[in-house]
């Protein structure tokens, strides 16, 4: 346990001091809850372009979600939904950044060899390396949905805000489901990260993670899909199991001889 | 302290060490000396744990490579061909860092000692990144030494310094090897063998040979003493030739070089015969052959 506890405050000593790393972490988190909030900040100081803007099918479309609310307020409701869809995003793409440094980054720069010749064990590497990943992602997405939930409530009233952002759909969507495709996004930055020779390479590859949620955003924004509390527990499940699969793969599929002897 | 017999590595069908059998005792440097991509890091990978044999065994303090990994991790120190440091962090987080892992029961103690006797305790907060090369390497050793291993692995330890800096590396080394602790050392530099081995092996894929620097000569060269002549040498080689103790004789421009088992006992005869039949000699010495000139003609036969 000491020996995890090492390779976290490490790993974030080192990760944090790396400003491309940092900018990725702060940046993203940053955007996406200021996107949001400004947004409906512009859509509440001017309705009437606002709700001109969408379209009567879509209006029909989103109709049980609009039940009981004004023409602007569904089209304010219907933003809130994609925007929180997108905090879906970030427990993914924050760890990949920094998993993906962690064993290539090392590699890069050489010191790897002298850490894998310590008495650490494969398990308590990748754990450390796994948590450190993992902890700050959660932390900043829960941080930003918290000041965005705030600023909703501000804007479009307790009521309608905690109906809403606070939907045990999206609570559930960010509190439980968001930290589980944190895991996956690790499991995977991390077992590319051990088999490719540039940080960059193995963040493009890793963030491929995010596609599903990309897919999932663009067919709720075209009317494809509605996010409902089903499909979030489809999502939590399938990533569960692949949590639980790639987990084992990327622990066994870690081979100290394959990492070092295929550096170029 | 280490063993090894008929060790072996491949990768594919290349074989980058074959059959490396050897055996090196307490407190012994032994030197690891072989061209480029002879095997040598292979090997030091192997013995620390870091890669697997393919064939053969290897003991080292007792334990067995291959399956008591954590144990020779624990009890070896091993020093990577580039420093390999944390370049963001600071030589004391560095340092902090190994010794946590090493689980060194006093990590700030230990790390002091290390960081004070290498001559960085000044510049502990300062990022290692900052640190000129030869800093880099002396904080490497410090780090390889944190956990005061009985055995010490150096993957060329003075590749790419400047006279200074390695000399200061080499100076340690002898400080290490003082304290009794068995240094297997990697290097290219073979004056460096020279002065801090007790015993040499030339590798490349395989054990060439193995012996003491002196050893060494003796075997390839034999002894051999050098007459220098005030005229050319030529007209006094028919003066030794037939002397039942001496191997070889020959004569270059004004020196008679001399090879004989025994110098001690047969200089004062030769130079009395010399200067019998007329010859003024200058002076006397011993012709001591560079390990460098071993080290080529047994790589060139190779």
């Amino acid at each position: 346990m000491k020996k995890i506890r090492t390779i976290i405050g490490k790993e974030w000593a080192e990760v944090f001091k790396n400003r491309l790393v940092l900018f990725s972490v702060i940046f993203l988190p940053l955007m996406l809850t200021i996107l949001p909030l400004a947004t409906i900040w512009g859509m509440s100081r001017f309705p009437a372009s606002a709700s001109s803007s969408v379209s009567t099918e879509e209006i029909e479309f989103f109709g049980d979600l609009c039940v009981g609310l004004t023409e602007n307020e569904c089209v304010m409701v219907y933003t809130l939904s994609l925007y929180t869809l997108l905090f879906m995003i970030l427990p993914v793409m924050i760890p990949v950044t920094i998993a993906a440094y962690s064993i290539v980054g090392e590699k890069a720069t050489r010191s790897l060899e002298p850490l894998l010749a310590t008495p650490i064990t494969d398990i308590e590497l990748l754990t450390g390396k796994a948590i450190a990943a993992i902890v700050p992602a959660i932390l900043a997405t829960w941080l930003a949905y918290f000041v965005y939930a705030i600023g909703a409530v501000i804007m479009l009233g307790a009521e309608l805000a905690l109906a809403y952002v606070f939907a045990p759909v999206w609570v559930l969507a960010i509190f439980v489901v968001g930290p589980l495709m944190t895991f996956l996004s690790v499991s995977i930055a991390i077992m590319v990260s051990a088999r490719v020779t540039d940080p960059r390479v193995a963040e493009q590859l890793s963030g491929l993670v995010v596609l599903p949620i990309i897919l999932l955003l663009v067919g709720q924004s075209v009317g494809w899909v509605v996010v409902s509390r089903d499909m979030i527990y489809l999502i939590g499940v399938i990533v569960l199991i692949l949590d639980v699969v790639l987990g084992f793969i990327t622990v066994k599929s870690f081979q100290r001889e394959t990492i070092l002897t295929q550096w170029k | 302290m280490i063993d090894t017999e008929n060790l072996s590595k491949q990768f594919g069908s290349h074989t980058a060490v074959d059959r490396l059998t050897l055996h090196i005792g307490e407190g012994e440097v032994f030197g690891f000396l072989g061209p480029n991509g002879a095997g040598k890091t292979t090997t030091v990978r192997m013995l620390t744990c870091l890669i697997g044999p393919t064939q053969g065994r290897a003991t080292v303090m007792g334990y067995e490579v291959g399956k008591d990994s954590q144990s020779i991790r624990r009890h070896v120190g091993l020093l990577t061909e580039t420093p390999g440091m944390y370049d963001r962090l600071s030589a004391l987080k560095n340092l902090t860092i190994y010794a946590e892992l090493y689980e060194v029961p006093d990590v700030p103690g230990q790390v002091e000692k290390y960081l004070r006797l290498l001559g960085l305790w000044e510049r502990r907060q300062d990022a290692a990144g900052t640190f000129s090369k030869g800093m880099k390497q002396k904080l490497a050793i410090a780090r390889a030494l944190l956990h005061e291993p009985k055995i010490l692995f150096l993957d060329e330890p003075t590749a790419g310094l400047d006279p200074e800096a390695a000399k200061l590396v080499r100076d340690f080394i002898l400080e290490v090897k003082a304290q009794g602790r068995t240094i297997f050392l990697t290097t290219h530099n073979l004056d460096e063998a020279d002065r801090l081995c007790d015993r040499v092996a030339v590798f490349n894929q395989r054990l060439r040979v193995i012996d003491t620097p002196q050893g060494l000569r003796q075997e390839m060269y034999g002894r051999q003493v050098v007459f220098h002549l005030a005229d050319t040498a030529v007209p006094y080689q028919p003066t030794l030739q037939n002397l039942p103790y001496i191997n070889r004789l020959e004569a270059i421009d004004n020196k008679l070089v001399v090879a004989l088992d025994d110098p001690e006992t047969h200089n004062p005869e030769l130079i009395r015969l010399l200067v019998s039949a007329g010859a003024n000699i200058q002076f006397v010495g011993e012709l001591r052959h560079s390990l460098e000139d071993i080290y080529l003609r047994l790589v060139n036969e190779s």
